[in-house]
């Protein structure tokens, strides 16, 4: 029985890495854009959330909510700013870009906050847990991200299916140049992306920094369990992301249990290696040439 | 003034100069075709009026005013779209997704969904298709309608029969001499001279990044054509 509450909360803590993961297919999916900063910039959320808790002023839902607005314009000015300028004739100039703005985020942090562990305390929703049967019992708190995550996949999705701007950023994503000839700006329509991305990983990172400690560094592991959540899935597949989300975890809760604590992770590794070696392209990739 | 006045424009990609001075003019409803032969500038000439590509000198004017630093997303909404060679449809979009998209930076005006069906009857049973389903001939009248939908004044349509069977460049053509009378004015890029000249009000043919010969289809003679195609004297 054990067993299977670990795998339930494995399962659950996919949610959370599909949260990080959903923008940076996102990006990839519309401009061909590797984020590496975005794992940084979930953290930055959860800092300026913190920030606005110590005001003292608001609670953590208003926090929360300012910060993941803030991170919308963020994205925007970004993109708007500073990362149209990269892309274009050279793949790697973004990479570059975006490695020296993680640089920049974990540093500015470092200096403000220190290296020291931060928490967002969430109250009791934290530890209280659902009981299904007398062994089994999950989380309240991871399930709530789980489903949170479900349901921010479910409305990106929607909104990439059923609105004009989603059409656009779909045009976008197969020929640039022919969105153009649409009228389309793709300046604007990469910067709204960012926007969307930069705020699905802001409640990413919200959400991690109530479930677990975290400090300035802890932005690149996020990205790492992002990438690897995408890849799994399959680009261009949301629904895919939250299933290499899902194996991920899984990966890591029951290898942590199999073989000691600190093992979960390179379980997680290995597993995203075996099904990169046997899959490459993920369980649902979804690209189409005409 | 004409509707649309090019004037010794020059475009170079990189050290590479693509038009030499090259100047022609439109007139609204007139079905303008330029001809000649792979290289010779003319889907170039089409890029620069669209705004995908920018002259080094000389200037365009679209109904008397000057498009040279409006961007290629707003001439959309001034009245001029350009079906791309090669179609490019939105693969991964559907029939009616692409239409959809089409009319994103457009004017108001009476095209729509439905009136692109009745243009192309063939694509409204394919209207929940993914657009990389479709056959080359299908993507072409997509291509076309999905112009269209933006309601443009001037289409710049480059290469249309490119690749397509006959029966399909028919139906294509067909289509094409319909919509000066209904407001839109045709400047068409053409490999296929015979065909292009059955419609053509006007024919301007590209010699290596110049207009070596321009004029009406009935008054130009066929060897002229032929040499200002290829560049040299067949009576000779």
């Amino acid at each position: 029985m054990n067993w299977v509450n670990i795998a339930l909360q494995g399962v659950l803590l996919g949610g959370l890495y599909a949260l990080f993961a959903i923008g940076l297919a996102l990006v990839f999916g519309v401009m061909r854009l590797v984020n590496l900063a975005h794992g940084d910039l979930g953290i930055l959320a959860a800092f300026i959330t913190l920030a606005f808790l110590r005001t003292g002023h608001v609670g953590l839902i208003e926090s929360a909510i300012l910060s993941i607005v803030i991170m919308f314009g963020v994205g925007y000015v970004l993109q708007r700013g500073l990362l149209n300028y990269t892309l274009g004739t050279d793949d790697t100039r973004p990479i570059v870009v975006t490695f020296g703005l993680a640089i920049i985020i974990q540093n500015a942090l470092l200096l403000k906050f220190s290296a020291d562990e931060q928490g967002l305390d969430a109250g009791s929703i934290e530890t209280a847990s659902l009981h299904i049967s007398k062994q089994i019992a999950i989380g309240w708190y991871p399930l709530l991200v789980f489903v949170l995550a479900v349901v921010i996949i479910a409305a990106v999705q929607l909104f990439l299916n059923r609105t004009k701007m989603g059409r656009a950023f779909r045009a976008t994503s197969d020929d640039r140049e022919a969105a153009e000839l649409m009228g389309m700006n793709n300046r604007h329509i990469y910067a709204l992306a960012m926007a969307v991305s930069l705020a699905t990983v802001a409640i990413g990172g919200i959400a991690l920094a109530v479930r677990t400690t975290f400090d300035p560094t802890a932005g690149s592991f996020n990205l790492i369990y992002a990438f690897e959540a995408v890849i799994m899935g399959g680009m261009g597949s949301l629904w895919g992301t939250l299933l290499g989300g899902v194996i991920l975890g899984l990966a890591q809760t029951l290898g942590a249990q199999a073989f000691g604590t600190g093992w979960g992770i390179l379980c997680g590794n290995v597993v995203f290696l075996i099904v990169l070696a046997v899959r490459p392209s993920g369980f649902f990739a979804r690209t189409v040439t005409a | 003034m004409s509707f649309l006045e090019v004037q010794n424009v020059d475009v170079f990609y990189g050290d590479f100069q693509a038009l030499f001075s090259v100047s022609f003019s439109v007139e609204e409803g007139q079905i303008f075709a330029a001809i000649g032969a792979n290289g010779a500038g003319k889907s170039t000439m089409l890029r620069t009026i669209a705004g995908l590509s920018r002259p080094r000198s000389g200037q365009i004017l679209f109904e008397g005013q000057p498009v040279d630093h409006v961007s290629a997303h707003k001439r959309v909404g001034m009245g001029i779209s350009m079906v791309p060679e090669g179609r490019r449809v939105f693969a991964s979009l559907t029939v009616n997704e692409n239409l959809q998209v089409g009319a994103y930076g457009g004017r108001p005006g009476d095209w729509n969904i439905e009136s692109v069906y009745e243009l192309f009857p063939l694509l409204k049973p394919l209207a929940k298709r993914q657009a990389a389903s479709l056959s080359g001939g299908e993507q072409q009248a997509l291509a076309i309608g999905r112009a269209l939908m933006s309601n443009p004044r001037l289409v710049l349509l480059d290469e249309v029969s490119l690749g397509l069977a006959p029966v399909v460049i028919k139906r294509i053509y067909e289509a094409m001499v319909e919509l000066p009378a209904r407001g839109t004015t045709i400047l068409v890029v053409e490999q296929d001279v015979q065909h292009v000249l059955t419609v053509a009000d006007h024919v301007a043919c590209f010699l290596e990044g110049r207009i070596s010969l321009e004029g009406k289809p009935d008054e130009l003679k066929q060897d002229d054509i032929t040499a200002a195609y290829f560049g040299m004297d067949v009576s000779a």
